[in-house]
């Protein structure tokens, strides 16, 4: 069993420690909005916060969680409401949406740091994030709106 | 947790509404979505057609045959018949049309269809959209006179309400569907009586996608996301035509959680209780691979060997294009141009590895799958098969594709899938690796070509032959035809190789590499002639008007005739897609110690057709354009020993948010013509316009695409 802050609620996986975390969160907990897209660190379609910090939930090991605070898409916001997923409604960035995700988890935690970023740190923070659909240019002004609505 | 059961009751709700099909709506709840059904359903809606029921609170639901990949089309095809209809959009709920071709397919070459490929579904669903609308529109004035005892044809509808104008009455489609009856045979719709385009109010203006808020909390459902009571997990792995003759099964199954091993084509499935247990297998498999077609394919030797395809003259050939004399042509010609191109594979690299869910009934009669399909059609066809089943015994539940771009039409994994749940009677996920992913991948041919160009004495070219060399027959061609340029006297063939790898469409796929020839070609010869590229296209390329139209609309987007700071250059190229015409214009600068070519500024000008929903339609133009430079600049992928030598993508590498363009303008030509393909129209052209802006730069031609760093390194040294 690990036990974790799972979205702000106590859970207890039983999975071995050595799980990827991204298979521990979807398959296990159920929340799928947590995405696989390369199973190797390379594209960040998996990421999420732990203890606020973004990283790549399939190169976590579950057992590295124990009494840490996870935090995937479904807890960024219960209704839409955070500035970035407001922000990403209102300019309609997903096109496939399968990256959207870990992009939008990248980001919250670049504007939890950086409160107005310049297009140059947005371009640094997020480079280690693929999207497919080269919905890029969408996502850097997302998150100059949302940073202005914050 | 409650992960199973939340998913199960979603998913039971979707397979109902996938299942209600037309009248029959009633047969296909099955055993186990009985709770659900309880649970959700409305008052009974009244069927109107095949796409639209109405219920009395006045829900109206309608079908949408647009396999939502990215594009939009989910929302916009349902639009464009509420439109019509006059429906309050507030009411419109969206579900996918069930996988039946002969009810919700399109009419393409002669033939219903339901793969939404070539970025056609508002192109080809339009009018069928409109009329669908149009009728139930039709059908709720005529019952609403009936109730009043008034004529029909002094009645009027506006936002979801028949109004009698003579004294004010109105009456809601919900009232009207609680009580009213449809026709048997719907009413006929004459072009001249849908709505005209001043009265539109939601095409060409465009209303909110429906699936953004869901992609934007993890809540949208793909195919990697579904979950079944009971369910195993299963990956394989394959050889491109290797036959698998025997493998570890012993071991395998000794390791925790793994269920068995099944023999699926080309490949080995592994079958376990979770995921990372499947996964931990897969790195202990080792197979005894017999040898097929392709077991000794190396891309690069294979290219080299295209050339004598294209000398040889006892080759196959398919004549593409013949027009005028070209070989007279040729014979009087002033002066003559011939250059060769090659182009490597490349790979669609589509965000969600491929997967499906297959459940098949406990009495084997019947089954369900689960899939991100852009042909729910042939994903129903090929599992019914795969199982010994009638097409109409298997229900495909249609969820969001993590991105397509071609490669999912053909329901190859799903019918894998099926085999597997068969064999272990239970239901399976099946998830390929993306190591998986590209290594049994389908993929956008290599080729070589020849293009040949004859003028005459005043310069203006009168002949045109254009051959290209590879293996995936009509995949090679597409975009190879010029009809953008009125040239009298062409030939345009293919010569076709066959190695047994395989091969799909992939986001305008032929168009990629043809253009890039035809393009780069006809710059040459613009220089030789010391003419501004455009002027020569228009001039000694008889740019047809249209083409002449999207010259010049993105020469004064792009601000063509100012001088660009040191370091930078202009190229242009133009292409078709689907019936529309685009002509690209690409602004560049060159690291010359690296190879790295950066493209600052895009320019593209589209004519479309009439544009149907502004923001999806400039998103999909956006889109391409990045899909484009990445395939050019970033990716690229060869193949030894039957094997393809990139794994993932630390070596199959994708454009990132660093390379991208500073500015990326589309603008789309007016138009009322009937709305035309969007999603292609803005990769192709990339190629012809980066190699054009390289020459500018450096003088030197590029022959041979994607243009990798280490290409550049090359062909600067040589």
């Amino acid at each position: 069993m690990i036990s974790f802050k799972l979205n702000g609620r106590q859970v207890s996986l039983d999975v071995p420690r050595t799980t990827p975390l991204l298979w521990a969160i979807r398959d296990v907990a159920g929340l799928t909005g947590t995405k696989y897209g390369c199973g190797a660190g390379l594209c960040g379609a998996c990421t999420i916060h732990i203890d606020g910090v973004a990283v790549r939930s399939c190169q976590t090991s579950a057992g590295d969680v124990a009494g840490k605070s996870v935090t995937t898409i479904e807890g960024l916001s219960k209704d839409n409401s955070h500035p970035l997923q407001k922000a990403w409604v209102a300019l309609e960035v997903p096109q496939c949406g399968y990256c959207q995700s870990g992009q939008i988890m990248k980001a919250a935690e670049l504007l939890a740091k950086t409160k107005s970023p310049s297009r140059q740190e947005i371009v640094e923070h997020m480079d280690g994030n693929i999207c497919r659909c080269g919905t890029y240019h969408k996502i850097i002004a997302a998150i100059q709106t949302a940073a202005k609505g914050a | 947790m409650t992960g199973t059961m939340k998913d199960s009751v979603q998913l039971s709700r979707r397979g109902l509404l996938a299942g209600m099909g037309g009248m029959t709506f009633c047969l296909a709840i099955g055993g186990d979505v009985g709770e659900a059904l309880a649970n959700t359903a409305a008052k009974p809606a009244k069927v109107f057609n095949a796409w639209v029921r109405i219920a009395p609170d006045g829900i109206v639901t309608v079908y949408s045959a647009g396999a939502e990949m990215g594009q939009g089309t989910k929302t916009t095809l349902p639009m464009i018949l509420a439109e019509e209809m006059d429906a309050d959009w507030s009411k419109v709920r969206i579900e996918m049309a069930p996988p039946d071709r002969n009810v919700y397919g399109y009419v393409f070459n002669g033939e219903r269809d339901m793969a939404i490929v070539g970025s056609r579904a508002t192109q080809l669903y339009f009018n069928e959209m409109r009329i669908a609308g149009a009728q139930v529109r039709r059908v709720m004035i005529d019952n609403a006179a009936k109730m009043w005892k008034v004529e029909a044809a002094g009645l009027r509808t506006e936002n979801g309400f028949v109004i009698n104008p003579a004294n004010g009455r109105k009456l809601s489609y919900g009232e009207i569907a609680a009580k009213g009856e449809v026709p048997k045979e719907l009413p006929a719709i004459k072009p001249e009586e849908l709505k005209p385009r001043k009265d539109w109010k939601l095409i060409t203006k465009g209303v909110p996608r429906r699936d953004t808020p869901e992609k934007v909390n993890g809540s949208a459902l793909y195919g990697i996301d579904v979950k079944l009571p009971n369910m195993v997990y299963a990956t394989a792995v394959h050889r491109q035509t290797d036959t698998p003759v025997s493998w570890n099964n012993a071991e395998l199954v000794k390791m925790p959680g793994i269920v068995k091993t099944v023999a699926v084509p080309n490949g080995v499935a592994i079958v376990g209780r979770s995921w990372p247990q499947v996964l931990a297998a897969r790195e202990k498999l080792s197979v005894e691979w017999k040898k097929g077609r392709a077991g000794n394919f190396d891309s690069d030797k294979a290219l080299e060997a295209y050339e004598k395809v294209h000398s040889d003259p006892k080759a196959n050939v398919v004549t593409i294009e013949k027009k005028g004399d070209a070989a007279k042509a040729f014979e009087g010609a002033a002066k003559i141009y011939k250059a060769e191109y090659r182009s490597d594979y490349g790979y669609h690299a589509q965000m969600e590895p491929l997967n499906a869910v297959v459940r098949i009934a406990k009495d084997g009669k019947s089954a369900e799958v689960w899939e991100g399909t852009q042909a729910p059609d042939a994903t129903r066809d090929e599992v019914a098969k795969a199982l010994g089943l009638a097409p109409e015994k298997v229900t495909l539940h249609q969820c969001y594709m993590g991105g397509g771009f071609g490669r999912r039409t053909l329901g190859d994994y799903a019918a894998e899938c099926a085999i597997i749940a068969k064999d272990v009677g239970r239901p399976v996920k099946l998830l390929w690796t993306r190591e998986e992913d590209i290594a049994h991948g389908m993929f956008r041919p290599q080729s070589f070509q020849c293009v040949e160009a004859a003028t005459d004495a005043s310069g203006k070219v009168v002949g045109w032959k254009h051959c290209v060399v590879g293996d995936g027959g009509l995949l090679l061609q597409s975009g190879i035809r010029i009809p953008y340029y009125d040239i009298p006297n062409q030939n345009i063939e293919r010569r076709g190789v066959s190695h047994g790898i395989r091969l799909k469409h992939w986001r305008a796929v032929g168009h990629v590499f043809n253009v890039f020839a035809i393009e780069n070609l006809v710059d040459e010869m613009a220089v030789a002639a010391n003419m501004d590229p455009i002027e020569f296209r228009i001039k000694n390329m008889a740019a047809v008007p249209k083409a002449k139209r999207v010259f010049e609309t993105v020469a004064e987007m792009s601000e063509w005739n100012k001088p660009r700071p040191q370091g930078r250059a202009l190229g242009i190229s133009i292409s078709e897609r689907s019936g529309s015409l685009g002509a690209g214009v690409v602004e560049i600068s060159l690291d010359r110690k690296t190879g790295k070519i950066h493209v600052h500024k895009v320019w593209v000008a589209v004519d479309g057709g009439t544009i149907v929903t502004p923001g999806p339609a400039r998103a999909n133009v956006e889109s391409a354009i990045i899909y484009g430079l990445s395939g050019l600049l970033h990716e690229s992928m060869s193949i030894k020993d039957g094997i393809v030598e990139q794994t993932n993508f630390h070596d199959y590498n994708l454009m990132r948010m660093s390379d991208l363009p500073e500015v990326m303008e589309v603008k789309f030509i007016e138009s009322d013509a009937r709305p035309t393909g969007l999603g292609e129209i803005g990769n192709p052209f990339i190629p012809g316009a980066v190699a054009n802006a390289f020459y500018r730069l450096t003088g030197k031609r590029m022959y041979h695409m994607p243009f990798t760093p280490e290409r550049v390194q090359d062909l600067l040294k040589a």
